[in-house]
């Protein structure tokens, strides 16, 4: 489990993150929305520790991170998979060897148990037999699949994912969802995941988190997001006109 | 002031660059690597560079002899000093501050705008040590070599010019070569070297490691890698040049 407690976290007179405090749960689906420039990547980076809170604290069971000697951290990152808005390949490497990446770091697994994992993971991302493309001969959604099968290779406890299914098509992309979902529950990870697309709020959050104006607005389930008539989450979810007509006939 | 936060910031650099290394396997592979894109990839360049150097200065050298007390083999033995005292060692750095300062900012950049480094960061790895260290060590072992071969072929382009102009002969310009020669001054020169093999490598990782923004902003990075590595080389010679001359 990750509690955030009282994160506050400006740029200058940018004011991002105001006393922002979420709990994610072990075993589920987490999921943060909101505009974009609300402070949802920030809001991450700063779980994880790429940037430094200005207050407040994150604790990971309980520990808290900004407490931890460097050798802590250490083994706390090394649980943690994580999957950047722009995919984050290293684009000297294929894509075997990225995934095979934090094997060959941190792990003692031999040359074929590695090839074996990233075959495996490959496999959970429909990328079967990709293994030796760097990444600049990847399409977009491909890049962002070899970095889902990166994040996922270490077993990891904590699971970040920033915006996994932005630009992808709607299969690929649900594919991407019910995935993450899986070794969600699979492994007893504490997931988190930034979305805007609707289709996976409704698919896959067990919790929500509605971010606005750099504070945790609202939270619930979704089954309690599509009852809400809290009026910031209805312009968020209902901006469309598709979907307001939708909702119109569904009153 | 902001200079002095600058050079805090590349002394807390240089610390991440020497920490404890992850895997000692991944990093030897990588210092292989470089050793090749740093050292080898600049041999070609060094050698057309360190031919015609060698020419001009024994060209300029015999022009403006103009004396005829000054005995002939002068050309060789100026030549062979300056090339190793100087041209080598400090022109050739500098002509790599360019190559490779600016290739390993953009390199370093990129990685920082595309999120490469917080990638690596995430996953636990020493990002400052998995990148720089084996650039160091790749630059401050070959630079010395490529600086032996660039006095060489400096000396032959030299002997070459001067002797197919029939400015002297071949026994003049050898005898030179040979006159008054210290071992001292090929020690000198490839520490000089080594200096400025750190030099380049670190300040460039600086400009690269610390960029903000995109992609132009690595252009950016990777200009000012190149101007401030050539400086710092520039005032570490004449520091190191009055040191040990003195
Ligand atoms: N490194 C930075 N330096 C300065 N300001 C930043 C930095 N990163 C983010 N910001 C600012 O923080 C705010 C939140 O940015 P953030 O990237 O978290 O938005 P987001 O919610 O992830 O949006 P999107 O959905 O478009 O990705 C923005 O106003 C942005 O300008
Ligand atoms: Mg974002």
């Amino acid at each position: 489990m990750i509690e955030v407690k009282d994160i506050n976290k400006s740029f200058g007179d940018n004011h991002v993150l105001h006393d922002f405090s979420a709990e994610f749960e072990a075993g589920q689906v987490n999921l943060i929305i909101g505009q974009s420039g609300q402070g949802k990547s920030v809001l991450t980076k700063c779980i994880v520790g790429l940037m430094e809170v200005d207050s407040g604290s994150v604790l990971y069971n309980g520990r808290d991170f900004s407490k931890m000697k460097r050798k802590e951290r250490k083994e706390i990152r090394t649980e943690i998979g994580m999957l950047f808005q722009g995919s984050a390949l290293f684009d000297s490497m294929t894509v075997e060897e990225n995934i095979m990446f934090p094997l060959k770091m941190f792990t003692k697994m031999s040359k074929k148990e590695m090839q074996e994992r990233a075959d495996f993971c490959l496999d959970r991302v429909n990328l079967k037999g990709r293994n030796k493309l760097l990444p600049a001969e990847l399409s977009g959604g491909m890049m962002k699949r070899v970095a889902i099968a990166r994040a996922i290779s270490m077993k990891p406890k904590y699971l970040f994912c920033d915006e996994p299914n932005s630009g992808l098509d709607p299969s690929t992309s649900i594919l991407i969802d019910n995935l993450i979902q899986e070794i969600t529950y699979e492994y007893g990870m504490t997931t988190v995941v930034i979305t805007h697309d609707m289709n996976s709020v409704i698919e896959i959050g067990d919790h929500i988190v509605f971010i606005h104006n750099g504070r945790n607005w609202w939270q619930g389930t979704k089954e309690e997001i599509i009852k809400t008539d809290n009026q910031e989450i209805i312009d968020f979810v209902y901006a469309s006109k598709f979907m307001k007509s939708l909702k119109g006939k569904l009153a | 002031m902001s200079y002095i936060v600058s050079i805090g910031k590349y002394v807390g650099m240089i610390k991440g660059v020497f920490s404890k290394p992850e895997r000692f396997k991944v990093y030897y592979t990588r210092t292989l690597t470089e050793i090749e894109t740093i050292g080898i990839n600049s041999a070609g360049i060094v050698a057309i560079l360190s031919v015609f150097m060698g020419a001009v200065i024994s060209l300029q050298t015999a022009s403006n002899m103009d004396s005829p007390l000054l005995p002939k083999y002068t050309i060789g033995y100026i030549t062979r000093s300056s090339t190793i005292l100087e041209f080598s060692p400090t022109i050739i750095s500098l002509i790599l501050a360019g190559k490779v300062g600016s290739n390993i900012a953009s390199e370093v950049g990129t990685m920082r705008v595309t999120e490469q480094i917080d990638a690596l960061e995430i996953m636990g790895v020493n990002s400052l040590s998995f990148l720089v260290l084996p650039k160091v060590i790749a630059a401050v072992f070959f630079f010395p070599f490529l600086i032996i071969c660039s006095m060489g072929l400096s000396i032959i382009g030299g002997y070459y010019a001067v002797t197919l102009s029939g400015l002297a002969s071949h026994e003049e310009f050898t005898f030179g070569i040979r006159a008054f020669f210290k071992t001292s001054d090929i020690t000198y020169a490839l520490i000089k070297t080594c200096v400025f093999a750190f030099i380049i490598v670190t300040v460039s990782s600086y400009y690269g490691y610390f960029t903000k923004g995109g992609a132009l902003d690595v252009g950016k990075s990777s200009t000012q890698a190149v101007v401030w590595s050539s400086i710092v080389i520039l005032l570490t010679n004449f520091i190191l040049t009055q040191l040990i001359l003195m």
